[in-house]
C-alpha cells in the first residue's frame, strides 16, 4: 500500500505538485482578499476621519471572518422569474475567472529545489510563451459575468446596470491592451518572467532600468484603463450604491454576492501584479545591485515594524487585544531576526518575492486610496474618457515606442559619450 | 491512450456537445452561451495543436468581443423563447436524417481523402507569435491593409444601420 | 499525436451541425450564431492542415477569417436591430416578404 502510494506520487509528481501549487495558490488569495476588504474600510474611514471596523477583535482585524460568516448563514432569496442557469452561472463564471488568472503571475524567478525537481513560484509553467496573453483572455471573458448577471435578475435596474457596466469594460479593454504593446515592443516576449528579465539587462541602475521611465504615458493609460475595467471608484457608478441601487449584483444575496465580491476584489491584485511586472520591474530591487546593505532590508522592515505592533498591542484597550497584538508584533519581528539568522541562501531566496509583494501592497494602497479621495466619473464622461482620451493616447503611444526602437541603433552612438 | 488523445476526445467532446445544444435549446441566449463553449473548446484544440497565438485570439476577438456583441443584442432586443410554428412535418421528418447524412458524407469523404496526411512528426511544433507577426507584415501584409479597410467600412456601416430616425 | 483525420472530420462535424442548426432555427440570432459556428469548424481544419504541414499559412488565414467574422458580426448584427424595429419579430418566417 505504501510503496503504490509512493510508485503513484513520484510517476505524477508533476500533477501532484500543481494541484498542491492550486490549492495553496486559492487559500492564500483569498485571505489576502479578505484582508484587503479590511484594509480598503480602514483606510477610507481613516480618509474620511473616522474609524473604521475596530470593534470586531482587536482593531477589527477579525472583520473579515465575521463578514465572511453572515455571507454563509444569511438567507440566499432567488427572486421569481430568473432564467436559473444564468443566474447562477454569472457568479460561478466571474468567480472562477478572476481566481484563475492568478494563475500565470510568477512570484519569483528562481525555483526552490525539492524532491530533486525544481518548484517555480508560479502555477502556470515559467516558458509560457503567451502568459500576457492569457491574462487579456480571462479579462476579455470576465465582461460575461457582468452582463449575464445584469440580464438573469429580472429586473430594470440590474438590466441597465449591467449593461452599462459591460459597455464599460468592453470599451476600456482595448485602450488596456494596447497600452501595453510599448512594454512588449520593449521585451520581445508576451512572457510575464521575460518581460522583468528585460528590465533587468542593466542591473547597475536599479531603478532606473524599469519600464516605468521609457513608458510613462503607457503606465498612466494601463493603469486608469485597468480600474476602468475593474469597476473601481472612479469609474464604478455602474454599481455604486447612489446611482443604480446596486447595478449589476442588485438581486444576488448572501454568498453569490460574496463571490461578485471576491472576484472584484482578486482582479484587483491581478492588476496590481500586472502594473508591478510591466512597468516597475516585478520582484526586481529598486537599489543598483552593488548596494549590498539592500540585502537587509526585508528585515531592517520587519522588525521594527513587528517591534511597533507590540508595543501598540500592549496599550490596547481590550483583554484580548493585549494578548493577541504583541504575539503577531513578535511573530513579524521572529520572521525579520529569522531572516538575518538562518543562512544566507534563506535572504536571498526571499529578496525577489519581498520586493514583488511589497510593490503589489503599493499598488492596493492606490487603488484603495483613489476610491477614498476621488468622486465617481458620469457614465458618459466615462464612455468620452475611454474612447476619446484613453484610446488615441494608447495609440500614439504605440507609435512613438515603435519609432523610438527603429531609430535606437542609428542614434546608439549619440548616448554613449563618456560612459560605457 | 496518449495524453494528448484523451484531451483531444475530452475538447471534441465539449465541442460537439456545444453544438447540439445550440441547436436543441430554445431561448437564444443559451444558444449564445453554447457557442461560447464551443469557442473556448476549440481554443482548446489550438493549443493542442501548437497554435498558442491564434487560440489567445480567438479567445480574446471571437469569445470575448464577437459573443459579446451577440449577447448584446439578445439582451437589448429582448428575444424571447422561439415560438413554435406549425410548418410542414415532412420538413422535420426528412431533415434532421439528410442533415445528418450530409455531415456524415462530408466526414466520410474528408477521412478517406487526408489518410495519407500525417500529423507532424515533430512534435511540440509551437508556432512563435514573431513567425506569425513576421508573416502578416511580409507576405500577407496587402490582406491585412485590406483588413484593416473592411473594419473601417464595418464600423460605419454599423454606425449608419443603427441611427434612430430623425 | 493526435493524426490529423481526427481535427478534419471534427471540424466536418460542426459543420454539419452548424448547417443543421442554420435550417432549423427560427430566431434570426440563432442563424447568425450558426453561421458563426461553421466559420469556427473551418478555423479548425485550417490549423489542423497548416500544423500538419508544418507552415503557418494555415494560421495566419485563420487570423483574417476571425477579422472578416467580426466585420460581418457587427454588420449583421446592425441589420438585425432594424429588422426587429421594422417588424416587431425575430421570428424569420414573419420576415418573409418585402411588404410590412
Amino acid at each position: 500500500m505504501i510503496d503504490f502510494l509512493t510508485n503513484f506520487l513520484s510517476g505524477h509528481a508533476d500533477l501532484i505538485i500543481t494541484l498542491v501549487k492550486i490549492i495553496l495558490l486559492v487559500f492564500i488569495a483569498l485571505t489576502v482578499n479578505a484582508y484587503l476588504t479590511w484594509f480598503e474600510r480602514k483606510m477610507v474611514a481613516h480618509i474620511q476621519s473616522r474609524w473604521g471596523p475596530h470593534r470586531v477583535g482587536p482593531h477589527g482585524l477579525l472583520q473579515p471572518a465575521a463578514d465572511g460568516l453572515k455571507f454563509l448563514f444569511k438567507e440566499d432569496p432567488t427572486p421569481a422569474g430568473v432564467d436559473k442557469f444564468v443566474y447562477y452561472l454569472a457568479p460561478l463564471l466571474a468567480l472562477t475567472l478572476s481566481l484563475t488568472s492568478l494563475a500565470v503571475i510568477p512570484f519569483g524567478p528562481d525555483p526552490i529545489h525539492l524532491f530533486g525537481r525544481d518548484i517555480y513560484l508560479s502555477v502556470s509553467p515559467p516558458d509560457l510563451n503567451i502568459g500576457l496573453l492569457v491574462l487579456f483572455a480571462i479579462t476579455a471573458l470576465s465582461v460575461y459575468g457582468v452582463a449575464l448577471a445584469g440580464w438573469s435578475s429580472n429586473s430594470k435596474y440590474p438590466l441597465l446596470g449591467g449593461l452599462r457596466s459591460s459597455a464599460q469594460m468592453i470599451s476600456y479593454e482595448l485602450a488596456m491592451t494596447l497600452s501595453v504593446v510599448g512594454v512588449l515592443l520593449m521585451a520581445n516576449s508576451f512572457n510575464l518572467s521575460d518581460i522583468i528579465k528585460a528590465q533587468a539587462a542593466h542591473p547597475e541602475r536599479g531603478i532606473f532600468g524599469w519600464n516605468i521611465w521609457p513608458q510613462v504615458i503607457g503606465f498612466f493609460c494601463f493603469f486608469t484603463a485597468a480600474i476602468a475595467e475593474t469597476n473601481r471608484a472612479p469609474f464604478d457608478l455602474p454599481e455604486a450604491e447612489s446611482e443604480l441601487v446596486a447595478g449589476f449584483h442588485t438581486e444576488y444575496a448572501s454568498f453569490k454576492f460574496a463571490m461578485f465580491f471576491i472576484a472584484e476584489y482578486t482582479s484587483m491584485i491581478t492588476v496590481s501584479c500586472l502594473c508591478t511586472i510591466m512597468f516597475f520591474g516585478g520582484w526586481l530591487s529598486p537599489f543598483p545591485a552593488s548596494w549590498h546593505f539592500a540585502y537587509y532590508l526585508p528585515s531592517l522592515i520587519l522588525i521594527p515594524s513587528g517591534i511597533w505592533v507590540m508595543w501598540d498591542g500592549i496599550r490596547y484597550e481590550t483583554i484580548w487585544g493585549r494578548i493577541v497584538l504583541p504575539g503577531i508584533g513578535a511573530v513579524i519581528a521572529l520572521m525579520g531576526i529569522a531572516l538575518i539568522v538562518l543562512p544566507h541562501s534563506v535572504n536571498d531566496y526571499i529578496q525577489a518575492p519581498f520586493w514583488f509583494l511589497s510593490k503589489v501592497f503599493g499598488f492596493l494602497f492606490f487603488y484603495v486610496w483613489m476610491r477614498g479621495t476621488l468622486p465617481r466619473l458620469r457614465y458618459d464622461q466615462l464612455m468620452a474618457f475611454g474612447w476619446k482620451l484613453l484610446l488615441p493616447v494608447s495609440i500614439a503611444n504605440v507609435i512613438a515606442t515603435s519609432f523610438v526602437i527603429i531609430i535606437y541603433p542609428y542614434v546608439q552612438h549619440w548616448f554613449s559619450r563618456g560612459g560605457p | 491512450m496518449t495524453p494528448q488523445l484523451v484531451i483531444f476526445f475530452v475538447l471534441a467532446t465539449l465541442a460537439v456537445a456545444g453544438a447540439l445544444s445550440l441547436i436543441l435549446q430554445k431561448h437564444p441566449i443559451h444558444s449564445a452561451l453554447s457557442l461560447i463553449v464551443v469557442m473556448v473548446a476549440l481554443a482548446g484544440l489550438y493549443l493542442l495543436l501548437g497554435a498558442e497565438f491564434v487560440a489567445a485570439v480567438q479567445i480574446i476577438v471571437y469569445g470575448g468581443a464577437i459573443m459579446v456583441l451577440f449577447v448584446f443584442v439578445i439582451m437589448l432586443l429582448n428575444a424571447g423563447i422561439e415560438e413554435h410554428t406549425n410548418f410542414s412535418k415532412l420538413a422535420g421528418y426528412a431533415g434532421v436524417p439528410l442533415g445528418i447524412a450530409l455531415t456524415g458524407f462530408i466526414a466520410a469523404a474528408i477521412a478517406r481523402s487526408t489518410d495519407s496526411v500525417q500529423a507532424a512528426t515533430t512534435g511540440g511544433n509551437i508556432a512563435s507569435t514573431r513567425q506569425i507577426s513576421t508573416m502578416i507584415f511580409k507576405e500577407f501584409v496587402y490582406p491585412f491593409e485590406l483588413t484593416s479597410f473592411l473594419i473601417l467600412v464595418a464600423i460605419m456601416g454599423a454606425i449608419v444601420l443603427a441611427q434612430r430616425e430623425k | 499525436m493526435v493524426p490529423t483525420n481526427y481535427y478534419v472530420i471534427l471540424s466536418a462535424v460542426l459543420f454539419g451541425l452548424g448547417v443543421i442548426a442554420f435550417i432549423f432555427k427560427r430566431n434570426i440570432i440563432s442563424i447568425f450564431m450558426s453561421i458563426e459556428l461553421m466559420l469556427n469548424a473551418v478555423n479548425l481544419a485550417f490549423v489542423a492542415f497548416s500544423q500538419s504541414k508544418g507552415n503557418l499559412d494555415g494560421q495566419v488565414f485563420v487570423l483574417f477569417v476571425i477579422i472578416v467574422a467580426a466585420a460581418e458580426a457587427a454588420v449583421g448584427l446592425g441589420i438585425i436591430i432594424l429588422i426587429a424595429r421594422n417588424r416587431q419579430s425575430l421570428n424569420v418566417e414573419r420576415v418573409d416578404l418585402l411588404k410590412l
